[in-house]
């Protein structure tokens, strides 16, 4: 709006002391700058589609040629031969995983009814939402340094599975809440009326008619947190200790699939074994990413059908 | 156990759940402070902050080649990532048919997906031989600001996108009943008015940015120096506590707390200034 008006003011005109006209000569038509402007917004579109195809394609064209049954079951070799497979990693992805998502869960939700259902317009509830906030904005390290402050110093769980699944509960708290709060608050407010309506209290309220509506926007959120543990690795840099052997219990070290990629990577550069362990993890990525679409697509159906 | 029991005491659980999240926040900030103070205390706040010289061995502590690192890097990777995202966010809200936003949109779904570490693979592996060609050893200040460009980029996209697409329908309908060309309208009426959005994007991703750890550290090339061109090595804060954090004792792994307590008060300098940002827009649009 500005520029246009500008160039065309008469003042403008007799400062240059020549008429409009042949100043616009020089100027490209709006449908020649049209033209240039969707080339560019395309080629946009273009550059960002082809990075992130070169990006996958290439770890999966260098990684799934080398992955077989063997190298699945096999444990690494460990220390800087870079040999091996990664049948420990796998174990100790998934005990991490589980031990985290057990402990969040709980929490995740409990506070995500509180947001939802109960919480009053005070001071605390702002305080609360502020913090979920903040905490979604810290990067990764610095939830690492306070794990490696407080579960693997304080509190003697040294380099460990647990000390690395409770900074991860710490790290996955605000996308838990915000994923499962959002699912509650979908659920339609006439259930909620016919519920209270029987006599219900707010409890049998939650528990009995909007959990089980919830459901499966809650599984959605548990689904999308497995993913960003799995992809987590700087906060598990400094609290999981990085040990290659098979996890025995809660506080034995280990690694997890990101983990491996880096060290494989830089430790012992063996590039090879980094793509195949990559690979394995962006097909894991790209299954996860499937089935929360795909549920959350049936979640909404299913409350649109319902109401 | 009667139900009005069951209900008290639900009550208090959720609530306990809900506190969670402050606790947490609360006790992340105490052990950072009492881990980084003593560093502050024996170094002095303004030769930790501005010293140029980092060596542990030595016991002379400043992260100023650091910050100038972290800085370099996110402005890098701004200056690709601003056009790039939000002519791709233009795209998927104004442009583009149903069937190319089917398949843009899962692309971009991806990049958020790929963990951070492959990235810095594909980093490693592609860029930094490519860079070494140009000069340089190939860990570089660019060859990091590509791949980060790669990881703000779908923050970027995401939220202009919302934001453009949250300008009323008859701003536009007016624009182009006026006669304004498609691009005219974008360019003078849509993104004017969504500029906070965008803005708070462009924010958004640089706090993405600046937190940015395990990629960093593969591809930049961790030596502490000043970069004084793209194409030489530096290291970012969140490197410098990674590389060091499990070796450290002593004043030195305070330090590292205190370095942990200058990207924690910058990511949350830069949050305040994307959620003010924001909220302006909101009160723009009401007047307009």
């Amino acid at each position: 709006m500005t520029s246009a008006s500008l160039d065309s003011s008469p003042r403008q005109a007799q400062a240059s002391g020549r008429p409009t006209e042949k100043r616009s000569a020089y100027r490209l038509s709006p449908k020649t700058t049209q033209k240039l402007a969707m080339a560019c917004i395309w080629s946009g579109g273009i550059v960002t589609v082809l990075i992130s195809v070169i990006i996958i394609g290439f770890v999966l064209i260098g990684g799934i040629p080398r992955i077989n049954l063997d190298f699945l079951l096999t444990p690494p070799k460990g220390g800087l031969s870079g040999e091996g497979g990664i049948s420990t990693v796998i174990v100790s992805t998934l005990f991490l995983v589980i031990v985290t998502i057990i402990m969040l869960v709980p929490v995740g939700i409990g506070a995500a009814i509180y947001l939802a259902e109960y919480a009053p317009d005070n001071f605390m509830t702002r305080l609360i939402r502020y913090a979920v906030e903040v905490l979604s904005g810290v990067p990764s390290i610095i939830f690492g340094l306070f794990g490696f402050a407080l579960f693997v110093t304080a509190l003697h769980f040294s380099f460990s599975i647990l000390s690395g699944a409770l900074t991860l509960v710490c790290l996955l708290l605000p996308t838990m809440i915000r994923a499962t709060e959002e699912a509650i608050r979908a659920v339609p407010y006439s259930h909620r009326e016919g519920a209270l309506a029987l006599g219900a209290t707010k409890w049998q309220l939650i528990s009995r008619v909007l959990l089980p509506s919830a459901l499966p926007g809650i599984v959605t959120a548990i689904i999308l947190c497995i993913g960003r543990a799995i992809e987590e690795t700087a906060c598990l840099y400094v609290t999981m200790g990085g040990s290659a052997a098979m996890p025995t219990s809660l506080l034995s070290g280990g690694r997890t699939l990101s983990l491996h990629v880096f060290y494989l990577a830089m430790e012992t550069r063996a590039f090879e074994k980094a793509m195949a362990t990559g690979a394995v993890l962006i097909i894991t990525i790209i299954v996860i990413n499937f089935i929360t679409n795909w549920l959350s697509n049936r979640f909404q159906a299913r409350l649109r059908g319902t109401n | 156990m009667s139900r009005y029991l069951k209900d008290r005491l639900a009550t208090y659980f959720v609530f306990a759940c809900a506190s969670m999240s402050f606790l947490i926040l609360l006790a992340i900030a105490i052990f950072i402070f009492k881990g980084g103070f003593p560093a502050f205390y024996e170094i002095g706040f303004f030769d930790f902050l501005f010293g140029t010289t980092w060596r542990p061995n030595q016991g002379t502590y400043g992260i100023l080649t650091m910050i100038v690192g972290s800085l370099a890097v996110t402005a890098g990777s701004l200056i690709l990532a601003v056009p790039l995202g939000i002519s791709c966010a233009i795209l998927l809200a104004e442009v583009a048919p149903y069937k190319v936003r089917q398949v843009l949109r899962p692309c971009i779904e991806l990049l958020v997906g790929i963990p951070s570490v492959v990235y810095g693979l594909v980093g490693l592996i592609l860029l930094v031989p490519a860079i070494r060609k140009i000069g340089g050893n190939g860990f570089s200040v660019l060859g990091a600001s590509i791949v980060l460009m790669a990881m703000v980029l779908p923050t970027i996209i995401s939220i202009s996108e919302d934001a453009i697409r949250a300008v009323p329908s008859s701003y536009k309908e007016g624009a182009l009943a006026l006669g304004a060309t498609h691009w005219q309208t974008i360019r003078q009426v849509l993104l004017p008015v969504a500029r906070s959005g965008i803005g708070a994007s462009i924010v958004l991703g640089m706090g993405r940015a600046v937190g940015e750890t395990m990629a960093m550290i593969m591809v930049i090339g961790n030596s502490i120096t000043f970069p004084k061109s793209p194409l030489d090595a530096a290291r970012t804060l969140t490197g410098n506590i990674a590389v060091e954090i499990n070796y450290a004792s002593g004043i030195h792994e305070s330090a590292l707390f205190a370095t942990g307590i200058v990207l924690f008060f910058f990511i949350l300098f830069l949050n305040s200034v994307a959620v003010v940002v924001l909220k302006r827009g909101t009160y723009d649009q009401r007047i307009t």
